[in-house]
């Protein structure tokens, strides 16, 4: 158990300890001694998904961004997306209707220390709390408009990310964003997340 | 509280839920919904003397007797929200399946478990995809453990006020007898690449549930569970499979499980970066806060319950911990000054809630009851105070500090949070 804890602590810090899944294996074995020998072999259960499966499934999108689609939106189409698809419920300037609709767009002085432990009322958005922003296109495209996810075209999709950017002062009123320009988006809060670092005398 | 729906109510919103969903299945036997709802309805009659007359026939599904009336609350009637467990009206660690609480960021789907399907793929040598019967080819464990909502505790922790009850205070914690396939157990079928360190789990609800687990927490105690308290899952619980995290918050726990992607790295996604981190003093927030750290709170009594007379009362209550067993409770009937040891109405397993029983002898005064548990990591539950000066009043998930109850001279309860 403490093996397997200290392994979620490298693995967290992206330690660069080699073959860590195999010890895992091994810790894993040893700490449960009643590991049965059909759990050292194979079942043999299930098929192979076929490849337009996992097209269809794998949809995720990483912080780096490397499975973004083809296509492109300019913060200006993106007006027009948000005010039709997303503003009846997170408000015609995305003040939101806490806590069932989030607000989206702030860049509320108050929040730009990220000093959000000090009062909860101080407005988390997209422009002073997301530090990715490929995450607004993988959440948009799997759970975006909440009546209709999933209904938004790449094109649809990369112009409501580009207004929900420009709107946060993240990039201009005048970019236009493909895979390629959202990759190289640096959000302002991409350095503020740390480790978790509890322990019996700091809650 | 909100008003009981009747039968009547609830068959006519399944009809309308079945028919919007336009699922295409069978309606429940209905003569099967009429029997039950006949039962209940004929019990509401009470004899005066019930040695005296034939009581019930047997029936395809138990009821609640009509004395005994949980509810899960609040009933906003929305498809995104939370809904907690009456943690004051129920005893022993389980909580019955209809009473876990529900948090979903999608409402619950609803789906044909002859069409469900769990995908594992990525870095593994074989890519797998099974069905439901498939799954339950695997070998099999059952466990006990609870879930717990990381925000379970934000309003008592926020602006705590007197008539919160046990259910307001902390009903977004619920233990349960899982049943499913260890994640160790499925991820050797695939064979796991070197290079893994993370994957990636995703729920089949409207928003795609997703979130990232370190890899060791499949070799740990993850499961891929199927059933619930000798049952299958309730559709609230992720019907027909959820990932279970023991004493791990909440919603990383993905039901309605469909894929696990393993990668080198987490994908943070929305409900690990915008959601689910906590601010921290100094313009930094907690990123992967996995453990729900140990809890306890006093059910009996509290608001608006009350005690009955001058004499000896147990005063009873919950503990858990996401990092083992919990080893100790402590019970103290005067706001800290001193504290009792609890003892365990049961035994107490890791990562599951345990209750706890000290027996007080009122005497007519003024108390101030609270609990205090600790866990076999070595950690004890602390004051409001000390969360607030490590965390800030901003500090959004997992919520430990220690609460309790003030008993007034006419034995009325009402709740302290300010400790």
């Amino acid at each position: 158990m403490k093996r397997a804890l200290f392994l979620v602590a490298l693995a967290a810090c992206g330690g660069e300890a080699a073959d860590r899944s195999t010890a895992a294996v091994a810790a894993a074995d040893a700490s449960y001694p009643a590991v049965r020998e059909y759990d050292r072999g194979h079942f043999r259960i299930g098929a192979t998904p076929t490849k337009a499966q996992l097209v269809a499934w794998n949809t995720d999108i990483g912080p780096e961004g490397a499975e973004l689609p083809e296509g492109r939106g300019s913060a200006r189409e993106g007006a027009q997306v948000f005010a039709q698809q997303c503003a009846a419920c997170h408000g015609a300037e995305g003040q939101g209707l806490e806590p069932l609709y989030p607000l989206l767009i702030s860049r509320d002085p108050r929040g730009e220390g990220f000093d959000f432990a000090s009062d909860p009322k101080i407005p988390r958005s997209i422009g002073n709390y997301w530090p990715h922003a490929t995450t607004l296109y993988d959440y948009i495209r799997r759970a975006m408009p909440l009546y209709t996810p999933g209904s938004l075209s790449a094109d649809e999709t990369y112009a409501v990310v580009a207004y929900l950017l420009a709107a946060n002062k993240v990039i201009p009123d005048t970019a236009t964003l493909d895979a390629t320009a959202l990759r190289a988006v640096q959000m302002p809060a991409r350095d503020k997340f740390v480790p978790d670092d509890r322990s019996p005398t700091r809650p | 509280m909100t008003r009981k729906l009747s039968r009547r109510d609830m068959l006519a919103g399944t009809a309308v839920a079945l028919g919007a969903t336009a699922l295409g299945a069978k309606v429940a036997d209905a003569d099967a919904a009429d029997a039950v709802a006949a039962a209940q309805d004929a019990a509401v009659t009470v004899p005066a003397d019930p040695t005296k007359l034939q009581g019930l026939p047997t029936s395809p599904l138990g009821a609640r007797s009509p004395f005994v009336k949980p509810v899960r609350g609040p009933q906003t009637g929305l498809t995104v929200g939370s809904s907690l467990t009456p943690l004051q009206d129920l005893t022993g660690p389980i909580t019955p399946a209809d009473l876990h609480f529900e948090r979903h960021h999608a409402g619950i789907p609803v789906i044909d478990p002859a069409k469900h399907r769990l995908m594992i793929h990525g870095l593994v040598d074989r890519d797998v995809i099974l069905t439901l019967d498939e799954l339950k080819r695997f070998p099999q464990v059952t466990r006990t453990y609870f879930i717990e909502c990381s925000g379970n505790g934000r309003n008592a922790f926020r602006d705590p006020k007197p008539d919160m009850t046990a259910q307001k205070v902390a009903g977004m914690v619920s233990t349960s007898e899982w049943t499913g396939v260890p994640l160790s157990t499925l991820f050797r079928e695939v064979g796991v690449k070197p290079e893994a360190t993370w994957f990636l789990a995703e729920g089949g609800d409207a928003c795609m549930m997703t979130r990232s687990v370190p890899i060791a927490k499949a070799w740990d105690d993850a499961l891929i569970a199927w059933a619930q308290n000798g049952e299958p899952l309730r559709p609230a619980q992720g019907y027909p499979l959820r990932l279970v995290l023991p004493g791990w918050e909440g919603n990383i726990n993905v039901k309605w499980l469909r894929r696990l992607e393993l990668g080198t790295r987490p994908w943070r996604t929305r409900w690990e970066t915008s959601k689910y981190t906590d601010p921290l003093p100094g313009g930094k927030a907690r990123e992967f806060t996995f453990e729900n750290d140990v809890k306890s709170v006093i059910t009996t009594p509290s608001h608006p319950g009350r005690l009955s007379g001058r004499g000896w009362h147990p005063v009873q209550g919950l503990a858990w911990s996401g990092r083992g067993r919990v080893t100790r409770v402590e019970v103290s009937a005067d706001g800290g000054k001193s504290w009792q040891d609890a003892e365990f109405m049961g035994i107490a397993l890791p990562k599951a809630a345990v209750r706890f029983q000290w027996m007080f002898e009122w005497k007519g005064g003024e108390h101030l009851l609270l609990s205090r548990a600790t866990d076999e990591a070595g950690y004890v539950q602390p004051t409001r105070a000390a969360l607030l000066e490590a965390r800030g009043a901003g500090t959004d998930y997992h919520f430990n500090q220690i609460v309790g109850w003030n008993v007034a001279r006419d034995g009325g309860v009402t709740f302290h949070g300010a400790t």
